[in-house]
């Protein structure tokens, strides 16, 4: 069977380990890293696993765009360059699955939303953050039950997981991610926290999601739905665990969850960056799977 | 009696109305809010904390929501003042910029950014805005003791880069002994720029509020949070009457009269409380196992729910290290703990 073309953008820890995974994929197969530092060890590592690379940018994998068949990209770099390189390679007919919080396309939550955007045919979806990715669909298993005017979602993570582009804009998570936590999770109001935990060992990735019920929680359906979720889950991310709940208190509904990664490149503790990179991998196969099948045609978009 | 101390001026900071917020379980009404700060302010306090427990933007299913809102608060205390001034607090990942913007144009004159103590790269963004906004600007290490005077420095350093005039040590959990807090405060006062101010944020959950306090000013701290009739999380704060009047004694000016403040305490501050606001099993075991103060009433509320008791709650979660906010993991905690004990119906997980 053949595979679709895909490139990464930014080969940092993300890239890197989205490269492990894009290896594996029966459908995706990956050709190019992109970056922008000569000395940069993940360049080197990806041409170590037979990539081709380049220290110029999205600029120096332009021309080759076409000839090597680079159907989609994955932006792994920073909310300040996506725009640009999204532009680029959307001209080229290249479609872009960004995981910055830069979020000019729309949200994309594997289990919540993914095939309704095959049906759009989008150009650039976004991966919102990885304590969204790893709570969304917990907000949505209540929400898709009965109404839920407000969702807040606590996401704790091990400090070594935290790299410098997230503490420098932290505001940035927590707008991003409560937004999407309405948007795509379905309650009339979201509210995102974020707290860094510097234990040793770190610790894997905890999140809590709260819901406020609009009528008493129903609570057997909730229950059915909060297990048929977990394993919808559990299908790209295997250490996607439920630890306690859903808790029933009045009208409050809580889930207590636990990431852990597949510890391809990134440690295990590191669900939060696991479930980006796991999740991107699954929506870039969905999309694949489209092409392969003669369902989706990517053209190219002016810029 | 005079001191060593004698004649070094200081500036006491009023947490009543802010740490206050725990144990009143975030439902100070604003004319509660409004005859204190008053009373605090013709006592001569200089300053005065106003905000959610959990600072701006705290209002939450996790941390409690107010009985009004920040900026509610903020607009109803903040004209009444003669003197004193208003303090606003934000913890980056639970408040934001967005926050820091309403608490300014509500008129707070200091903004204190608070990151636990290993972590104050997350406070850039919050630390820069509010010294270009030109307020007082100081950045709040939480849980101090659970790093060493150099690794605190380290992250003092980092937040003095983005701006900070001012930089606190803070005993989150009421841990510290004086001579932990001489360690650190020294250190910070060796290291930062001179006119870098280092202050100090005790809990009573040792007895040692006051004594830490008077440590620190000795090491060279010239801010010192209290709280009027202790009422803060835990234990409380360093009780702000009994610290002025040790102050008093020693000769350290800190322009707050002890009889009036003592009334402030007794005749505003005591009678709102819910419990009294002391040592007890619970708020000791914060201090002796080093736990964050404000998850005292919420293991009182899970002990009371799924039949653990408060004190074995905390231990567990000073045993998994938990830092300030993660106040979620409390119930998390009480329900594996009950489900190993078999306390739990076989429902969940």
């Amino acid at each position: 069977m053949s595979k679709i073309k895909c490139a990464i953008i930014g080969p940092g820890n993300i890239g890197t380990d989205l490269l492990y995974k894009l290896q594996r994929s029966k459908v995706l197969e990956p050709v190019w890293m992109v970056g922008v530092d000569p000395t940069s060890e993940g360049l080197a590592r990806a041409r170590e696993h037979g990539l081709k690379t380049t220290d110029k940018g999205v600029d120096g994998m332009l021309a080759h765009v076409k000839a090597d068949g680079v159907q989609i990209a994955f932006d792994a770099t920073s909310a300040y360059v996506h725009k640009e390189n999204s532009d680029k390679l959307n001209a080229l007919g290249v479609m872009m699955i960004d995981l910055t919080p830069a979020a000019i396309g729309p949200y994309c939550v594997p289990p919540i939303n993914l095939k309704e955007h095959a049906g759009k045919r989008e150009m650039n979806v976004n991966m919102v953050t990885c304590g969204g990715q790893a709570t969304i669909p917990m907000v949505y298993a209540v929400s898709r039950v009965q109404k839920v005017k407000y969702a807040e979602i606590v996401a704790t993570v091990a400090s070594k997981s935290v790299g410098p582009g997230t503490r420098k804009n932290i505001d940035e998570f927590t707008r991003t991610t409560a937004g999407a936590v309405a948007r795509v999770g379905g309650a009339d109001e979201g509210k995102a926290i974020i707290v860094i935990n510097p234990a040793e060992p770190p610790m894997i990735m905890r999140d809590t999601i709260h819901c406020l019920t609009v009528d008493a929680p129903k609570q057997k359906e909730i229950e059915q739905s909060v297990q048929d979720m977990l394993a919808e889950v559990q299908k790209y991310v295997p250490g996607y665990r439920l630890v306690n709940g859903p808790v029933f208190d009045g009208n409050r509904v809580t889930t207590f969850m636990q990431v852990e990664g597949l510890g391809d490149f990134l440690p295990k503790y590191a669900g939060n960056l696991d479930i980006m990179t796991a999740s991107a991998t699954r929506t870039a196969e969905m999309f694949a799977e489209e092409i392969l099948a003669g369902r989706l045609t990517l053209e190219a978009v002016a810029a | 009696m005079s001191t060593h101390l004698e004649g070094i001026q200081i500036k006491v900071h009023d947490m009543s109305l802010r740490d206050g917020m725990h144990p009143k379980r975030h439902q100070i009404t604003i004319e509660q809010m409004k005859s204190i700060a008053r009373g605090l302010d013709e006592a001569g306090c200089p300053l005065i904390e106003v905000t959610h427990g959990d600072g701006l933007g705290g209002a939450s299913v996790n941390y409690g929501f107010p009985a009004a809102t920040d900026e509610e608060y903020l607009r109803a205390v903040i004209p009444l003042l003669k003197k004193a001034k208003v303090s606003a607090l934000l913890l980056p990942g639970i408040g934001t910029v967005d926050h820091l913007r309403m608490a300014a144009d509500c008129g707070v004159t200091t903004i204190r950014v608070a990151t636990h103590c290993t972590e104050a790269d997350v406070s850039e963004q919050h630390i820069n805005l509010g010294r270009k906004m030109g307020l007082d600007t100081v950045g709040f290490l939480m849980m101090a003791h659970m790093i060493e005077p150099a690794q605190l420095v380290e992250q003092a350093l980092l937040m003095e880069s983005y701006g900070a005039n001012c930089i606190y040590a803070t005993d989150s959990a009421g841990y510290m002994l004086p001579d932990d807090v001489t360690a650190r405060i020294a250190l910070l006062r060796e290291k930062l720029k001179p006119e870098t101010e280092i202050g100090f944020h005790g809990h009573h959950n040792l007895s040692m509020g006051v004594a830490n306090s008077i440590a620190a000013v000795a090491a060279g701290a010239r801010r010192i949070d209290c709280a009027c009739g202790g009422m803060g999380a835990g234990a409380g704060n360093t009780p702000m009457e009994v610290f002025v009047a040790v102050c008093n004694r020693m000769g350290i000016e800190t322009g707050v009269d002890v009889f009036k403040i003592s009334d402030v305490a007794e005749d505003l501050v005591t009678p709102i409380m819910d419990f009294p606001v002391r040592i007890d099993r619970n708020s000791l075991t914060l201090g002796y196992a080093g736990v964050y103060s404000s998850f005292l009433l919420f293991a009182r509320r899970a002990e009371a729910k799924y039949g653990i008791p408060a004190r074995e709650i905390l231990l567990e979660l000073g045993r998994q290290k938990m830092v300030g906010g993660q106040e979620d993991m409390i119930e998390d905690t009480a329900l594996t703990m009950a489900r190993e004990r078999g306390l739990l119906k076989a429902s969940a997980a």
